[in-house]
C-alpha cells in the first residue's frame, strides 16, 4: 500500500473520528435521536472497514467491537445513556490513536477501553425497557434504483437483495425498462431498478438498515401495504433519498474504492455536501500567499515608478495592476480563512470532559462560529482557549450546590462568542461562576513582589496580574488547570499572534477573558511613516488619528510628554528620542495616535509618508528580541521598511506614564 | 562545516584534509570562510538600521524579497570601522540561528577568491600574544608569507545572539 494511500486514508479517518465524535457529543444531548445514532454507526462501520482495506488491522479490530456495542443500541436493545456514550467516546479517542500510531503496542488500553464499554452496554440494558413489542407481519412495497456507477462503486444489487430476502417473504421484480439495446450496453454500467414485495415481521428501519451504506446514492422508496391493493400514502418521504444527491456525489476517491470485495462492509456513498470544494496542502496555499506578496511588492514598485512619470499609458496600466493585487491579494485572503466554528467545535468535547473531572454541571454555549480567521492564527488559537475554557471551568464555575446557594442555576454557563470587529477579531470566553477573587490575588501579587503591599493599583491592572509567569491563586493544584503555567502561556501566545487579552470580572457574577486577533499574519494596511532616515510602518488597523505636533507645542510639552486629546491626556513617546535618529525634529512633526485594547498613546513621528499595503516579513533571530518591532516588509523602491510592534509600544508609553505620575 | 566550526578553537582544524574557501578582506586583514556556506556575493544595498540592536548586526537589507539582516565582523573583531569603498561587497551566507538556517549579509571589505587551503598549513591560534579573542577564531592558515584568518562563525553569531538573551540560551550548545 503506497504511503500516499495510507496518508489520504488517515485523512478521511480524522474527518470521520470528529463526525463520530461530534455525533456523539449530539447523541448527549439527544439520545432518541435515531438519525444521530444511524450517523454513529455508520461512521464506525467505515472506520472499520476502510482501516482493514488499508491494514491497520488493531484499529479495524477494535472499532469492530464498538460497532457491535453500539448496533444494539441502534436496534434499541439497550439506550444510548450519558455512560455509554461516554464510554464510546473514550473509545474514540483510542481509535484516533491506533489510527495515527498503528504500531504502537495500545492493547492494555484498549481492552480496559473495551470492558468499560461492556459495563455500560450491560448497565443501560439494566435500565432501558427494551423497545416496544414487534409489530406483526407488515407486507412492504420497496422499490430501489442504483446510480449506473454502482458497480464501478462496489455496489453489489444481489447481496442488497439477499439481504431483504433474509427479513422475511419476498418476491423480486427487475425493471428493465432502461436497459440500452446490446451494441450501447456499458459492461461496467448500472441500468437495473427493482421493485419488491417483502412481508415480514421487521419494522422500516430493518429495511433501511439494508440500504444504509448506500442510501445516501440512490432512490429508494419503502411503503407498507396493507392490503394488496391500498397503498399508504404520506409515509414515503422519510426514505426518499433525491436523485439529486446521487447526482451531486462526486467520484469517491480512488484510494478508497476497492477493486472487489464485499460491498457492504465499504462504505462508498459518503455523502458530501459540498459538491465544489478543493483539498488543497496549506503549503501550496502558503507558497501562493508568498507570490502574492512579491506581486504586491512589484506592483507598489511600478506604482512609485509611474507616478513619477507623464506617461498616461502606464499611469493607466499601473492603476490596472494596482487594483488587481489588491484585489487578487484579499481573495488569496479568503482562501486561508476558515469559520471559527472549526475551533469551537474542538470545545465541545472538552466540555463534556471537564463536567465528569470536575463533577459541575457546564453548559456551553456558542456565538458568531461563522466569523472568519486566517487558518494559521486559528490553529494557533486552540491551546490559549482550551486553557481559557479550562480556567473558566475549574476556577471559575462554582460546584453545584454552591451555585444553588449563591441563587444561580445549578448549571453553569460558559459562553464562546467570536466576532469581527474592524482588522481583527474579538473572542469572549464568559463564564457565570464566581469570577476572579481580588484579594486573593492582590495577596498573591505582593507575595511574589509583583506589587508593593498595600499600593494603590487600579482595578484593571489588579486583574492583568493573573497573566505574570508562575501566577495561579488556585490554593490547591488540581487535575485540571491552577499550576500556575495556563495564563501567562496564553498570553505568550496572544502576544505573538499580534494579539492582546483583556479581562473583566464582576465577583459572584463571573468573568470575560476578550481576545483580540488581527485577521490575518500575512498582509496588512499599513501607515508608512518616516522618523529621522529610517521609514517605519504603523498597522492602519491600530491608528486612530493623525495630528499636528508644531514645534512651540512640542517645546511646551517637553518634560510631561502629554497631548490633550478632546479633554483626554494622552501620553506620547518621540520615536526620534527612541530610535536615537541624531537628527533635528522637524518643523511639522505628526502625532499618530494608536490604540492597543483600551489604551492610547501618540508616536511623534517626522512626517507621514502614506498608505502602504504591508507583505509582513518577519524578522531574524538576530532582531527577535527587540520588542519595538514586530517585522519588517520591503517598500516599493527595495528598501525595507519595520514595523512597529503597537502593543509593546503602548506598554511603554503607560509605563513612561505612570514613571512621570511618580515623579510628580 | 557548522561541526567544524563547533570544536574548540584550539582543536584548530578538524576534518577534510582540503577546505575550499572564500577569501574576503576586512580592515587589511585576509579572511575566508567556507565556501558551503556561501549563497550569493552582492553589490552593497540600501540599508535600514534596526535601532537598538546589537552593533554587531545593527541593520537588515532586503535580499530577494527576504528581509535579512547584515552583520559587521569587524564589531566582533574590534576592527577599525572605514568608510565603503567600490571595492565592498556583501557574502550573503547561511548560519543556524537557534536551530534555524538563517541567511545573513556579511560586510566585506573585498572579495578576492574561491581557493583550496590546506590542512597541513593551518595552525590554532597562540592562545596569548593575539589582539582578537581566540574563541572567534577557527584557525590561522598560513599561505606564503601571510596568514588567513579563518573566523569561527557559529560561536560569534551565537555569542551575538545570545549577548541579547542572557539566561535560557547560554547552555543551549
Amino acid at each position: 500500500m503506497s504511503d500516499d494511500a495510507i496518508a489520504v486514508f488517515q485523512v478521511e479517518a480524522r474527518e470521520n473520528l470528529e463526525l463520530i465524535e461530534q455525533g456523539l457529543l449530539d447523541l448527549l444531548d439527544r439520545p432518541e435521536d435515531r438519525d444521530l445514532v444511524d450517523a454513529v454507526f455508520r461512521g464506525l462501520h467505515t472506520l472499520k472497514g476502510s482501516g482493514a482495506m488499508f491494514g491497520f488491522d488493531a484499529l479495524a479490530a477494535f472499532t469492530h467491537h464498538c460497532e457491535s456495542a453500539f448496533e444494539r443500541v441502534r436496534k434499541d436493545e439497550v439506550a444510548a445513556t450519558a455512560d455509554l456514550v461516554s464510554a464510546v467516546l473514550a473509545a474514540r479517542d483510542h481509535m484516533r490513536r491506533l489510527m495515527e500510531d498503528p504500531s504502537g503496542d495500545h492493547a492494555a488500553a484498549g481492552d480496559l477501553l473495551l470492558a468499560d464499554l461492556e459495563r455500560a452496554v450491560r448497565e443501560a440494558e439494566a435500565i432501558a425497557p427494551t423497545f416496544a413489542a414487534r409489530p406483526g407481519m407488515t407486507t412492504w412495497r420497496i422499490r430501489f434504483d442504483l446510480p449506473s456507477n454502482a458497480f464501478r462503486n462496489g455496489v453489489n444489487p444481489l447481496a442488497l437483495l439477499a439481504e431483504l430476502r433474509d427479513l422475511g417473504e419476498a418476491s423480486v421484480v427487475a425493471d428493465m425498462s432502461r436497459v440500452p439495446p446490446l451494441n450501447l450496453i456499458e459492461p461496467t454500467d448500472h441500468y437495473l431498478a427493482w421493485d419488491v414485495l417483502l412481508t415480514t415481521d421487521q419494522g422500516r428501519a430493518a429495511i433501511e438498515d439494508v440500504f444504509i451504506f448506500v442510501m445516501d446514492d440512490m432512490t429508494l422508496e419503502i411503503e407498507a401495504v396493507e392490503d394488496a391493493a391500498c397503498i399508504e400514502g404520506g409515509e414515503t418521504e422519510a426514505a426518499m433519498v433525491q436523485p439529486a444527491a446521487a447526482l451531486a456525489d462526486p467520484m469517491p476517491n480512488p484510494a478508497t474504492a476497492p477493486a472487489v470485495g464485499d460491498p457492504v462492509d465499504v462504505d462508498v456513498a459518503r455523502p458530501v455536501r459540498i459538491a465544489e470544494s478543493v483539498r488543497v496542502p496549506a503549503d501550496r496555499l502558503d507558497e501562493l500567499m508568498d507570490r502574492v506578496g512579491e506581486l504586491v511588492i512589484a506592483q507598489s514598485r511600478l506604482g512609485q515608478i509611474a507616478h513619477a512619470s507623464a506617461d498616461p499609458l502606464l499611469r493607466a496600466v499601473s492603476e490596472d495592476i494596482g487594483r488587481l493585487s489588491g484585489e487578487l491579494r484579499d481573495t488569496m485572503m479568503v482562501l486561508r480563512m476558515v469559520p471559527v466554528a472549526t475551533l469551537f467545535g474542538r470545545f465541545r468535547r472538552l466540555i463534556h470532559d471537564l463536567a465528569r473531572e470536575t463533577g459541575k454541571a457546564i453548559e456551553l454555549s456558542t456565538d458568531g462560529e461563522t466569523t472568519e480567521i486566517d487558518k494559521t492564527v486559528i490553529e494557533r488559537l486552540a491551546d490559549p482557549l482550551i486553557h481559557l475554557i479550562r480556567n473558566a471551568a475549574d476556577h471559575g464555575l462554582e460546584q453545584p450546590e454552591d451555585r444553588v446557594a449563591a441563587g444561580k442555576t445549578e448549571t453553569g454557563s460558559i459562553c464562546l462568542s467570536a466576532h469581527q470587529s474592524g482588522g481583527e477579531v474579538v473572542i469572549v470566553i464568559r463564564d457565570d461562576g464566581r469570577g476572579i477573587d481580588r484579594e486573593r490575588v492582590r495577596a498573591k501579587a505582593e507575595a511574589q513582589g509583583l506589587i508593593e503591599p498595600g499600593a494603590a493599583i487600579s482595578d484593571h491592572d489588579l486583574l492583568q496580574m493573573i497573566f505574570h509567569p508562575g501566577f495561579s491563586t488556585a490554593q490547591a493544584v488540581t487535575n485540571l488547570s491552577g499550576r500556575g503555567v495556563g495564563m501567562d502561556v496564553v498570553k505568550r501566545t496572544i502576544d505573538s499572534l499580534r494579539g492582546s487579552i483583556d479581562v473583566a470580572s464582576r465577583p459572584g457574577e463571573g468573568s470575560e477573558v476578550s481576545l483580540r486577533i488581527p485577521l490575518t499574519l500575512a498582509i496588512i494596511d499599513g501607515l508608512l511613516v518616516r522618523v529621522g532616515q529610517g521609514r517605519y510602518v504603523i498597522p492602519l488597523s491600530a491608528v486612530e488619528e493623525c495630528l499636528e505636533l508644531s514645534l512651540d507645542e512640542d517645546r511646551r510639552s517637553r518634560g510631561r510628554s502629554f497631548i490633550s486629546l478632546r479633554d483626554r491626556l494622552v501620553p506620547f513617546l518621540r520615536l526620534r528620542e527612541l530610535f536615537a535618529t541624531g537628527t533635528p525634529p522637524e518643523l511639522h512633526q505628526k502625532v499618530v495616535v494608536v490604540s492597543s485594547g483600551e489604551e492610547r498613546i501618540g508616536l511623534v513621528v517626522d512626517q507621514i509618508i502614506g498608505d502602504h499595503q504591508t507583505v509582513i516579513k518577519s524578522m531574524s533571530k538576530l532582531h527577535a528580541s527587540l520588542s519595538t518591532f514586530s517585522g519588517a516588509t520591503i517598500l516599493g523602491d527595495g528598501g525595507v521598511a519595520l514595523i512597529l510592534d503597537i502593543a509593546n509600544l503602548v506598554a511603554m508609553g503607560q509605563e513612561q506614564e505612570a514613571q512621570m505620575r511618580e515623579a510628580v | 562545516m557548522s561541526a567544524q566550526d563547533d570544536v574548540a578553537p584550539a582543536a584548530g582544524w578538524t576534518g577534510a584534509e582540503q577546505v575550499e574557501v572564500l577569501t574576503f578582506e576586512l580592515s587589511g586583514e585576509l579572511f575566508a570562510l567556507d565556501a558551503v556556506r556561501v549563497q550569493e556575493i552582492i553589490d552593497l544595498a540600501p540599508e535600514t538600521v534596526v535601532p537598538g540592536a546589537d552593533p554587531f548586526a545593527g541593520s537588515v537589507i532586503n535580499f530577494r524579497g527576504k528581509v535579512i539582516p547584515l552583520a559587521d565582523l569587524r564589531v566582533a573583531f574590534d576592527l577599525e570601522i572605514g568608510a565603503f569603498t567600490i571595492d565592498s561587497r556583501i557574502v550573503v551566507i547561511e548560519i543556524e540561528l537557534d536551530g534555524e538556517q538563517t541567511l545573513v549579509g556579511l560586510r566585506t571589505d573585498k572579495v578576492h577568491e574561491v581557493t583550496t587551503l590546506e590542512r597541513s598549513a593551518s595552525e590554532a591560534p597562540p592562545s596569548v600574544g593575539m589582539r582578537w579573542r581566540p574563541e572567534f577564531i577557527q584557525c590561522l592558515v598560513k599561505r606564503k608569507d601571510e596568514f588567513i584568518v579563518v573566523p569561527a562563525l557559529q560561536a560569534i553569531f551565537n555569542q551575538h545572539q545570545d549577548a541579547r538573551q542572557p539566561v535560557a540560551s547560554q547552555t543551549r550548545h
